[in-house]
């Protein structure tokens, strides 16, 4: 509790440098970007479908006002995550945990968009999204098939979460404001 | 003076501000942050002004703007908003990907979104969707077309209107939403959906109460919303007459037009003009629709009243009675304080004047009265109709009057009074000095290319038509081209002198206007002098004449521009062999043009082909008389009774050669055909194998591949409320043929909507070299079902059925297509060629006329010379000749023929071919 007080302090006085939080979130189709983004704007789990190029919303977490941009997933729309790399303060990757036999395309989407030179040194949180389904991959196993270890020169958190329910989200965007806090 | 200088000022600013480059350089404020709203709408604004102003964007310039842009919806300023939807639209044609914004724009669609947004919405989205997402919009479309809110339904219905072209299933089944939008009694206040009317402005603020109100005129005033869904209904139904018809009586609202529901003046229009044009593809209807349109007349809005007025005068075959009324309608208007409605009067009565002169005489003396309106474009229409109403006696008089306020008047009405004095020649032949003095002096004044043209081609059929002023405007012309800066308008007259020129009492004096042309002009226009002047060299009696020439030529050897000195080169060595002149300068035949096209789109597009010469012997040939009738359709003097400025003039039905490429462009879409090659030859005109008022329509056309033969069965389905599946056609032929079946394909299932379907079989032919003819008994097939009216779905159970139709032939006429050649040289040339000659004897045929035209509709060839008229009863000789199909090359045919009562026709048929089996062909068609 202390912390997180802590850190809602300071990011307010942060915010009062009048710069825009800008977060990016990424990940192959129906892992559930559009879900937490909604999840986390009005609480409420809404029915989606597929998103055909982005959703940004402003979502206020602790008097702190993000500015979320949902981009779809599907192979079509990929190629135009880029067009939205610039003046990005962090970017959240979602993962489906359950589906294994996309994971690693799921992977390489991920290190391709990192080796980009416009989001050097964005902290990232990945979120193992889909965590109640039976059979997901724990965050433990995601983060080893991801390989980031030897990702350097930028903030990194595997997380596991549950959009439906709304587990996990929280404490991954607590991480996330002290991520941008301390860049 | 003060306004001149403002505008220029604004201009230097606009060139600094409005830039391209500046504005792409400045397109930076998109990825600002925090975003500026007012510099992004400005920006904004920049760029939709460019595009205005015909500025172009690439394709990565608009995609970089187009993704700025999209960056612009983290904002929720509505002008904001707005603006980026403008920019959206604007940019979405231009611009690649633009289906990134889909999700954005549906989520402004939603009926809980802010209402401002959703109109623009729904337009934007029009614009970027996929054809195949329609679907997944209907349900919401559905919604927003019958909204209470005028803005948000007008803007479903004008997008399901755009929409239409490319998912017309989708749309077709708003039908019903639409015909809601129409009856809509008085539409909802505009903020009635809104509970949160205090965000519209952002920006405004405090202020917003007092500027909602100019936010967006008073919708439920307009009705406009009944514009738009007439539109869209219309669009729906247009395939379906009986409909429409039926929608026009439900909203034509009875005999006096009271009863109808239709409050906007624009949507009334609209329901006049598709009343007209019902009325004019069924005349059966035309005594409902006329009393519908009459009344009209007495509405109380004017537009109303003109439109009426309009469609009427416009009526084909209108009697001086039904005329009655509107003209009396349209003279009120011309002493109408309004010019907008002094214009429309005028106009209309102009066009009506056309066909009917005495009708608009009537108002003859309202017009003298607008002859000195202030308004010049009234003017000039009071005058064109005074020409066209008034008797010989007054033309010159208002000749004079024209004289006065040329040089007042725009291009646009210069050339309407050019045309209106061309046909005013051609009406008063003896009238033509005066008028030609006119047009030349017209000629000197000042002018764009239109008006010049007009002037040009006026005096052109003055040539044509009235022989007695060919001198006198030759030298006008020639005089014009002495300072013309029109290069098309130099080559036309230079091409008109070398036809024209030689025949007249005194050639020499227009060498030196055509010379002067090689020394002062540009290349093109010297290369086309120099044709005109070889034309006077070679066509001229006069021996001196032609050394002349000849001297002049030797000098354009020497010209700096290639084709110059070739086509000088050319005409000398012509000078040299004379029997040359006969192919390169006097040759009567050209290359049918859009043959010409057809063949060679086929030959680059097939990689094989161009292993080998592209081979123009394959190519029909028309004679020049013909070629001038097809370029020249509009102007020739047929079409001048007929109103050019009406939209209903129907279009010139398509040359042979025209048919011909759409069908090979028809065929091109069925992969089966691919390995085929070229179309060969298709039969010019479809065969009608059943009555043309039965319920199912069947004709056939043949399409002769070198290895292949293929027929095309066009099935209509006449009845609405049947839906057949699986039509196909039972060929069977009479006797032995050489023919193999390869496959037929079916239609699966065909309504009276989506009639005609096609049905093809396609037949190998056993031996390619030869020319199988045949006869098939064709029967069509088809399981038959009915459709549920409530649903629109057909039923389930269907039942087998059976329809005979017409014999199909398979003749001669099918591998020759006709082509111009000049007879006599021609058949000398294949004297050591292929030939037959056979007797006949024809006892049923009643004259030779009547032998002439079965002959020449058998063998599908082109008569020569005018030889398919007999000038005499008893004794006749035909020449024709074709190109027979699949490299059979030229086959002439000669047929003497002679008649005594009693006896029929002997004919005596001579055939002369590049190969033998052409000439058997030829002669197996007759027999």
């Amino acid at each position: 509790m202390g912390l997180s007080f802590s850190s809602l302090f300071s990011s307010l006085a942060w915010w009062s440098k009048d710069k825009d939080v800008r977060i990016l979130m990424l990940g192959l189709d129906s892992a559930g970007k559009t879900t937490i983004l909604y999840r986390l704007q009005i609480g409420e789990v809404v029915s989606t479908i597929p998103t055909i190029g982005f959703n940004v919303e402003t979502v206020e977490y602790k008097n702190i006002k993000f500015q979320v941009w949902d981009l779809g997933g599907q192979s079509s729309i990929r190629p135009y995550w880029r067009c939205y790399f610039p003046n990005t303060s962090a970017i959240i990757y979602v993962i489906d945990s359950s589906d294994r036999d996309r994971m690693d395309t799921s992977r390489s989407e991920l290190l391709t968009m990192l080796s980009e030179e416009e989001l050097n040194g964005v902290p990232l949180l990945v979120f193992c999204n889909k965590q109640d389904i039976e059979g997901a991959l724990r965050p433990e196993e995601i983060s080893e098939r991801l390989g980031l270890v030897g990702e350097k020169g930028r903030e990194w958190s595997v997380r596991g979460s549950c959009a439906t329910k709304g587990e996990g989200l929280e404490d991954g965007l607590d991480w996330l404001v002290n991520a941008i806090q301390k860049k | 003076m003060s306004l001149a200088s403002k505008k220029d000022e604004e201009s230097g600013l606009s060139t600094y501000y409005n830039n391209k480059t500046t504005v792409i350089q400045e397109a930076r404020v998109f990825n600002d942050s925090p975003i500026s709203p007012r510099k992004c709408r400005a920006l904004l604004t920049r760029i939709v002004y460019l595009l205005y102003v015909g500025e172009s964007f690439t394709t990565q310039e608009a995609t970089t703007l187009f993704f700025g842009t999209t960056k612009l919806f983290q904002h929720k300023d509505s002008a904001l908003r707005q603006m980026v939807y403008l920019a959206i639209k604007e940019l979405a044609t231009t611009a690649e990907d633009v289906i990134m914004v889909t999700s954005s724009i549906m989520k402004d669609m939603q009926p809980n979104s802010e209402v401002i947004y959703r109109p623009n919405a729904i337009r934007a989205l029009c614009r970027i969707i996929d054809p195949s997402m329609t679907q997944g919009v209907e349900r919401f479309f559905k919604a927003a077309i019958v909204d209470k809110n005028t803005s948000i339904s007008s803007a479903a219905l004008v997008s399901a209107y755009h929409l239409f072209p490319a998912a017309k299933d989708v749309v077709k089944r708003w039908v019903n939403e639409a015909q809601e939008a129409v009856n809509a009694k008085s539409s909802g206040s505009f903020f009635g959906t809104s509970s949160n009317t205090g965000s519209y402005l952002g920006w405004g603020s405090s202020s917003s109460s007092t500027q909602q109100s100019g936010y967006q005129a008073t919708p439920s005033t307009s009705y406009i919303t009944q514009y738009h869904a007439l539109g869209l209904l219309y669009l729906i139904r247009q395939q379906d007459r009986m409909a429409v018809t039926k929608m026009i009586q439900q909203l034509g609202g009875g005999k006096t037009g009271n009863g109808t529901v239709l409050k906007n003046p624009m949507a009334l229009c609209m329901l006049i003009r598709y009343a007209a044009k019902v009325m004019e593809e069924d005349p059966n209807i035309q005594r409902q629709m006329l009393d519908l349109i009459e009344g009209w007349l007495r509405h109380k809005s004017d537009m109303v009243n003109l439109e009426a007025a309009r469609v009427i005068c416009e009526m084909k075959n209108v009697t001086a009675q039904q005329l009655q009324k509107p003209i009396a309608v349209l003279q009120l208007f011309l002493s109408s304080p309004k010019s907008s409605l002094r214009f429309a009067a005028t106009r209309t009565l102009a066009t009506l004047a056309l066909s009917h002169p005495t009708a608009v005489a009537a108002c003859n003396l309202e017009l003298e009265q607008l002859i000195s309106d202030a308004n010049r474009s009234v003017a000039t229409y009071s005058i064109t109709t005074l020409l066209k109403t008034g008797n010989e006696a007054s033309v010159d008089r208002l000749m004079k009057q024209i004289t006065g306020f040329m040089s007042e008047i725009s291009d646009e009405f210069k050339v309407i009074i050019v045309d209106a004095i061309r046909s005013l020649c051609l009406k008063f032949p003896a009238k033509h000095a005066s008028m030609l003095s006119f047009l030349s002096g017209v000629l000197r004044d000042e002018g764009g290319y239109d008006f010049k043209r007009a002037v040009v081609e006026a005096m052109f059929d003055m040539i044509t038509f009235i022989g007695d002023c060919k001198e006198q405007a030759l030298s006008h012309l020639c005089e014009f081209i002495e300072d013309c800066e029109f290069t098309k308008l130099s080559v036309r007259i230079l091409h008109l002198l070398g036809i024209e020129g030689p025949k007249s009492q005194h050639p020499t004096k227009y060498i030196r206007y055509i010379y002067n042309r090689v020394v002062l002009e540009n290349a093109t226009v010297r290369a086309a002098a120099v044709a005109s002047l070889a034309k006077f060299g070679l066509n001229s009696l006069d021996e001196k004449l032609g050394k002349s020439v000849k001297v002049l030529l030797n000098r354009c050897l020497d010209d700096i521009d290639d084709e110059v000195r070739d086509r000088a080169a050319m005409y000398l060595k012509v000078y040299q062999e004379p029997p040359l002149a006969e192919a390169y300068v006097k040759e009567e035949s050209v290359f049918s043009l859009s043959a010409l096209e057809a063949k060679l789109v086929s030959y680059i597009s097939d990689p094989e082909a161009s292993e080998q010469p592209f081979d123009v012997s394959s190519i029909p040939k028309i004679s020049r008389a013909q070629a001038a009738k097809e370029v020249a359709r509009p102007s020739t003097l047929e079409t001048l009774g007929a109103p050019s400025t009406s939209k209903t003039a129907t279009p010139p039905p398509p040359t042979a050669a025209e048919t011909q490429s759409a069908y090979a462009q028809q065929l091109a879409e069925v992969p089966e055909f691919a390995a085929y090659g070229a179309v060969l030859s298709s039969s010019t005109k479809p065969a009608q194998l059943t009555e043309s008022e039965t319920e199912y329509q069947v004709s056939v056309v043949k399409h002769i591949f070198r290895e292949h033969i293929v027929f095309q069965f066009n099935v209509s389905n006449t009845i609405p409320d049947t839906v057949l599946e699986q039509v196909s056609v039972v060929m069977q032929p009479a006797g032995e043929v050489t023919l193999t079946e390869d496959f037929l394909m079916p239609i699966p299932t065909l309504s009276s909507a989506n009639s005609p379907g096609v049905v093809y079989w396609s037949f190998t032919r056993d031996t390619p070299e030869e020319y199988p003819i045949a006869s098939f008994q064709c029967v069509l097939k088809f399981v038959s079902k009915e459709v549920d009216p409530s649903t629109g779905e057909p039923e389930d159970e269907g039942y087998e059925d059976e329809y005979s139709l017409e014999d199909t032939e398979l003749s001669a006429a099918d591998y020759i297509v006709p082509t111009y050649v000049t007879f006599n040289s021609e058949w000398d040339r294949l004297r050591g060629g292929a030939s037959v000659t056979e007797t006949f004897s024809l006892p049923a045929m009643q004259s030779l006329k009547a032998a002439c035209e079965s002959i020449i509709e058998i063998l599908n060839m082109q008569p020569l010379g005018g030889s398919e008229d007999p000038q005499s009863p008893s004794v006749h000789t035909l020449q024709l000749s074709g190109l027979v199909a699949g490299g059979g090359g030229k086959a002439l045919v000669q047929c003497r023929m002679t008649y005594l009562k009693g006896q029929g026709v002997t004919l005596e048929l001579a055939v002369r071919a590049e190969k033998q089996e052409s000439a058997d062909l030829v002669v197996a068609a007759i027999m």
